[in-house]
């Protein structure tokens, strides 16, 4: 119970931290503001290392490299995306060619 | 808790302030950049403490770890290619894709939690029913959002598929999807139950975004990101995670709200939308006067355009999602670069929801190697009109409808672009047919307005020829 009382604490709080921190946000970035919330949600990488190291059958193997696949093309192509997306606005001069392809995040 | 717990618990506590400053910084197009990788940085932390976490306490077999490497392996290789290839234009569609797969890699964290409890030993209900709710929303999500990102693409109908009888079926299947979830709470050991409630929820979700119009799909995918949010901090709960529930909440809420910007942006409202059928059904059917009534109509060509644009000092260019379609954003930016090397002010008024989706608009531009400065947003745009030669809307329409000024009609409300307010108007469009909204555009046949009917690449390359000649001459 103390488990669950802490841990809805934190979730009830990161929610209202949620609204407060998004406040107004431009149209112009809706855009990006979207894939970049999207990729926070690739956090679920961590649930699918726990998951890892709980399995022990061979469903939960297969449901292990399941929620890895997915939680990685969730977190890896989220931010990677996003990056692109934003690396066009914050831009100072155009460069000279229209390469987009974007150097590899820390993630 | 030992100490190393303790640790692992302050570096989440780390990750989560990270993640927490990287979205305020990404409100601001200057920050926003940094923000994104700052919250990549809260990210990388968050995993390896997880990672160090389970070697360390729970150690785990093997072959799970030779599991998950390999599926991160591929999940990395097609995320990261599909991100760095994916054309702007179809960025929508892929920010769909992964929310789908982020929900389904919650439903399978909570289903793997659910298989390891046995008759003997089930779970408690703390733990059932997050597991319970993650299968639900995640399996919600992974469905609806591959179904929206097909709208997007245009492989699914755009248009709400709806059948006799649809709402009667969404209802029952709702309510065996309900009822499967509260006996799998129940009876935290029967599998069966929890596949019952995933295939309902899959079916739901398909159901429930085939019924939704494509014009709205944007918000859809807002929402179901919002969704994942919730379906991860789920995951979160069943395996005591605070890491997930953290990130997961903060994007359940920040993901609401922004679906609630996006939703007024786009003159709709959330609740209607997913309800369905907002201004497809009805509205279509009062489209009367569609046809080619091109009597009040002045038809330009390319060189007339041209030599409107070289008289001009200031032009303001309105793209809408003619522009888009037709990938035109390089040639306008080429045209507008050109007036501008003979001193001819040129800015884009840029409407909330032009594009595919709110601001998707101001990054197609961007691609177009666009200063951001040149973007007027709707105010300043407005303020920018009377004082304009030339407005040059390109594939735009209801946007820049001043019926929305009256009231009782589709667009009645609808912030708009004041292109009307121009000394001149040049409309680029393929045809009089009435945009999303079906109504006709008093624009259009507004004395100083002049069409000129093509595909907006093709006009625009046109155009910049002309205007070469014409001022080289």
């Amino acid at each position: 119970m103390e488990t669950l009382y802490s841990n809805l604490a934190i979730f009830v709080l990161a929610l209202l931290v949620g609204v407060e921190v998004i406040g107004k946000i431009p149209s112009t970035l809706h855009t990006p503001m979207m894939s970049g919330s999207n990729a926070i949600h690739g956090v679920v990488i961590a649930g699918a290392v726990v998951t890892a190291s709980l399995a022990d059958s061979p469903t939960g193997y297969i449901l292990t490299f399941i929620a890895g696949a997915f939680a990685a093309a969730n977190v890896f192509g989220g931010y990677v995306v996003t990056d692109r997306i934003l690396k066009m606005f914050t831009r100072p001069t155009p460069p000279k060619t229209v390469d987009t392809t974007t150097t590899e995040d820390a993630s | 808790m030992t100490g190393f717990q303790f640790l692992v618990g302050i570096l989440y506590l780390l990750s989560a302030s990270l993640f927490v400053v990287g979205l305020h910084m990404m409100r601001a197009p200057a920050t926003a950049r940094n923000g994104n990788r700052i919250s990549a940085v809260g990210m990388v932390i968050a995993v390896l403490a997880t990672i160090v976490l389970a070697l360390v306490v729970d150690g785990g077999e093997w072959i799970a770890w030779v599991a998950l490497t390999a599926g991160v392996l591929v999940g990395a290789a097609f995320g990261v290619y599909r991100a760095r290839t994916v054309k702007m234009t179809d960025v929508p569609q892929l920010v769909s894709v992964f929310n789908a797969v982020g929900g389904s890699a919650a439903a399978a964290i909570a289903f793997a939690a659910f298989i390891l409890a046995t008759s003997a030993d089930p779970l408690e209900l703390t733990v059932s029913i997050p597991v319970v709710l993650d299968v639900l929303i995640g399996s919600i999500t992974f469905s609806g959002s591959l179904i929206a990102a097909g709208k997007l693409q245009g492989i699914i109908p755009g248009n709400p598929v709806t059948f006799p009888g649809s709402r009667l079926l969404n209802a029952l299947v709702a309510a065996i999807a309900l009822g499967a979830s509260v006996a799998a709470v129940m009876l935290p050991h029967n599998t069966l139950l929890l596949l019952v409630v995933l295939v309902t929820a899959l079916i739901l979700g398909i159901l429930m975004v085939l019924a939704i119009g494509g014009a709205d799909a944007p918000v859809v995918v807002s929402l179901l990101n919002a969704l994942t949010g919730l379906a991860v901090a789920m995951a979160g709960f069943a395996i005591d995670n605070q890491a997930l529930i953290i990130a997961g909440a903060l994007v359940g809420a920040a993901g609401t709200i922004l679906t609630l910007q996006m939703a007024q942006a786009m003159n709709r409202s959330v609740l209607s939308i997913i309800v369905g059928g907002f201004g497809t059904g009805e509205t279509t059917a009062t489209a009367g006067p569609a046809d080619e009534d091109l009597t009040n109509v002045r038809s330009l060509t390319s060189d007339d355009v041209a030599i409107q644009l070289a008289y001009a000092q200031h032009v303001l260019i309105v793209p809408g999602y003619g522009l888009a379609a037709a990938q035109a954003q390089h040639e306008v930016a080429e045209l507008a670069a050109l007036l501008m090397a003979h001193n001819i002010d040129v800015k884009y008024a840029i409407h909330p929801v032009a594009g595919r989706m709110p601001g998707h608009m101001n990054v197609l531009l961007a691609e177009a190697n666009v200063p951001y400065e040149q973007m007027l947003q709707l105010d300043e745009a407005n303020a920018a009109f009377d004082n304009c030669d030339v407005a040059l809307v390109i594939g735009a329409n209801d946007v820049c409808n001043p019926d929305a000024r009256k009231p009782g009609n589709a667009v009645s409300g609808m912030p708009i672009l004041d292109a009307d307010h121009a000394k001149a108007v040049v409309v680029i469009k393929r045809s009089m047919r009435p945009g999303y909204a079906g109504i006709t555009n008093p624009l259009f046949t507004d004395p100083k307005t002049g069409m000129l009917f093509a595909d907006a690449k093709k006009a625009l390359k046109d155009i910049t020829v002309a205007v070469k000649e014409y001022v080289s001459a």
